[in-house]
């Protein structure tokens, strides 16, 4: 059996849930069909729980407590410890989010099991399933087999598996809820008041198109030319590293090693040289588009589309060609 | 406040473009690039140094013998001690067992308060040593911390989190692992270097740290590497051409046809 854990935030679930839910399909049909459950953790969490039982799977579990919100490491370690044993998956499956780097590591140094984190693809070693993930920055792949007793814990990178190839079922599968074992007093981190702050608004990864603003940019005094670029496709401004590190952007919307990874529909790069620690955080974008002076800019090597140009005289032409339609 | 900061030597990434891989075993040849502190783990050395307050700060690194050169490097950031875990038992280990050699050793230093780590290293970037540390040692930890501060015995931290940050109370001990925001690493001085070169680096073997064979290195982890490679590039490569009025115009067409956009 394959348990997918799936990822929510006051009952939304993250859209990455159903991209691990592709990969879980994925694995299963190689390995002769095996059932696909879904896990969904938190206080309350049947709706979201009905939400994934549009995926062609067989079972779904609301694992419910109200120790489990808001969101804590040991919370979570502490539920699925129990409900590991008792399901006994011979894979598990997560995104690969903050959460996940979070309580993933240590699920399974308590049970003392295989994890391979930010898996961008199946692969095959010794005729088992082995899951490829990159290292150096995506510089270089590497399959990576685990050993010993099952579950293997995976988690799969942003944008790797796309959700939209997640099999739907032709009925809802069966919601069950299970009252999750776990002794509150367990949990050692204290999450405090205010939970999130307002200033945090934005959540790159949840993004269908954004727009990237580089070093190419020169000043702080054009980005409303891109932002304006933005908002005519629809899509959330993100910067690379030396722009928020200047301050012109938050570094929540930092795309690269050090800020999200993310994969949208579409990134258009505006003056980003593609440097490795950028290239990491976009390189699974569906369509990436760059734009940059510079004809020997690593960006272009991992781009769909080329513009070699000066921003300033290309962006303003794309936003006139988007005012027509 | 006796602190423990674990610290990989990574390949210079100014100089990965010159990484290759021996052909017989698929597997990256490390000693063609000189080695640096993990840059995480600069922020782990200085959040280390900026909190000891009257207590120690002990560099820990399980590596091969010419780590003892960011070993110094640490030492003469301001680290007190630097210990490193070096055996041949230890080669081949995944995170698990890397944390696992981390975690023997943090018990036998003894007295620690607080694990700093990198929230990840460069390489191989898996994100679990951190973590897998703290369960190891059974202390509570948080993550991809961005502003740390104690209160009293309490610690209160940032810690990133999708599409914010949350604020967590915990107590000590603890294990903490740092992004880049949360200081800027300082260099090492000249009374440090000199420290450096006379405080030396204590070598510990697996045994030392009471670590079986089965329990460390490749005998000892649950993963494998099986083969690295260079991951293909999908992408079309399209390069437009014309005026910018052209280029935005034949953009705009084939992001709509290929319904990227509406």
């Amino acid at each position: 059996m394959i348990l997918v854990i799936a990822e929510q935030r006051d009952g939304q679930l993250n859209k990455a849930s159903w991209e691990v839910v592709t990969a879980a399909q994925r694995l299963s049909a190689r390995i002769g069909g095996a059932p696909v459950k879904v896990a969904v953790l938190g206080a309350a969490v049947t709706a979201a729980a009905g939400e994934m039982a549009g995926a062609a799977v067989a079972e779904v579990l609301a694992v419910e407590h109200p120790a489990l919100e808001p969101y804590t490491a040991d919370g979570f370690v502490g539920a699925l410890e129990p409900l590991v044993a008792s399901q006994a998956p011979d894979y598990v499956i997560v995104a690969h989010t903050y959460q996940a780097r979070d309580f993933v590591p240590k699920l399974a140094a308590r049970i003392d099991a295989a994890l391979i984190t930010d898996v961008v693809g199946l692969a095959e070693a010794e005729g088992r399933p082995a899951f490829t993930r990159l290292v150096f920055q995506g510089k270089l792949a590497a399959d990576v087999l685990p050993e010993g007793k099952p579950p293997c814990l995976v988690t799969c990178q942003a944008g790797a598996f796309p959700a939209d190839a997640a099999a739907r079922g032709a009925a809802p599968a069966p919601v069950t809820t299970v009252a999750a074992t776990l002794d509150p007093a367990s949990i050692r981190q204290k999450p405090e008041a205010p939970f999130r702050e307002a200033r945090q608004a934005v959540d790159l990864s949840q993004a269908a198109r954004i727009v990237a603003v580089g070093r190419g940019i020169r000043e702080q005094d054009k980005l409303p030319m891109a932002e304006e670029l933005a908002k005519l496709l629809g899509a959330e401004l993100a910067a690379s590293r030396p722009i928020c590190d200047a301050g012109w952007l938050p570094p929540e919307r930092q795309v690269g090693s050090s800020g999200q990874t993310v994969a949208p529909k579409l990134y258009l790069a505006l003056g980003v040289s593609g440097a490795i620690q950028h290239a990491v955080g976009m390189k699974a974008s569906k369509t990436i588009v760059a734009i940059n002076k510079d004809a020997e800019a690593p960006i272009f090597e991992v781009a769909d589309y080329g513009i070699v140009g000066d921003l300033f005289e290309v962006v303003p032409a794309l936003i006139k060609e988007l005012q027509k339609s | 406040m006796n602190i423990v900061v674990c610290m990989k030597p990574v390949p210079d990434p100014r100089r990965w473009g010159t990484l290759t891989l021996d052909a017989r075993t698929m597997l990256l040849r490390r000693e063609e690039v000189p080695a640096v502190i993990n840059p995480l783990d600069r922020n782990a050395i200085e959040q280390a140094v900026a909190m000891r307050a009257g207590g120690t700060v002990t560099v820990l690194s399980m590596a091969p013998p010419d780590a003892e050169e960011q070993l110094a490097e640490a030492l003469a950031m301001g680290c007190d001690r630097a210990i490193l875990l070096s055996d041949s038992a230890f080669a081949g280990a995944d995170s698990l067992a890397t944390a696992r050699a981390l975690a023997a050793a943090i018990r036998r230093i003894g007295d620690v308060d607080l694990v700093f780590c990198g929230a990840y290293s460069l390489d191989g970037s898996t994100s679990q040593v951190g973590p897998q540390v703290a369960e190891l040692l059974g202390v509570p930890d948080l993550t991809h911390v961005t502003a740390l501060g104690l209160d009293g015995g309490t610690l209160r931290a940032r810690s990133a989190t999708e599409g914010g940050e949350t604020l967590y109370e915990c107590d000590l001990p603890a294990v903490v692992t740092f992004d880049k925001e949360v200081n800027v690493p300082r260099l090492p001085s000249m009374t440090g270097i000199m420290r450096a070169a006379s405080a030396g680096v204590t070598r510990w073997t697996a045994a030392d740290v009471g670590l079986a064979p089965a329990e460390a290195g490749l005998a000892g982890s649950p993963t494998q590497m099986q083969n690295t490679f260079t991951p293909a590039a999908a992408r079309k490569g399209e390069m437009l051409e014309g005026s910018p009025a052209r280029m935005a115009a034949a953009l705009v067409e084939k992001l709509k046809g290929s319904r990227v956009i509406e």
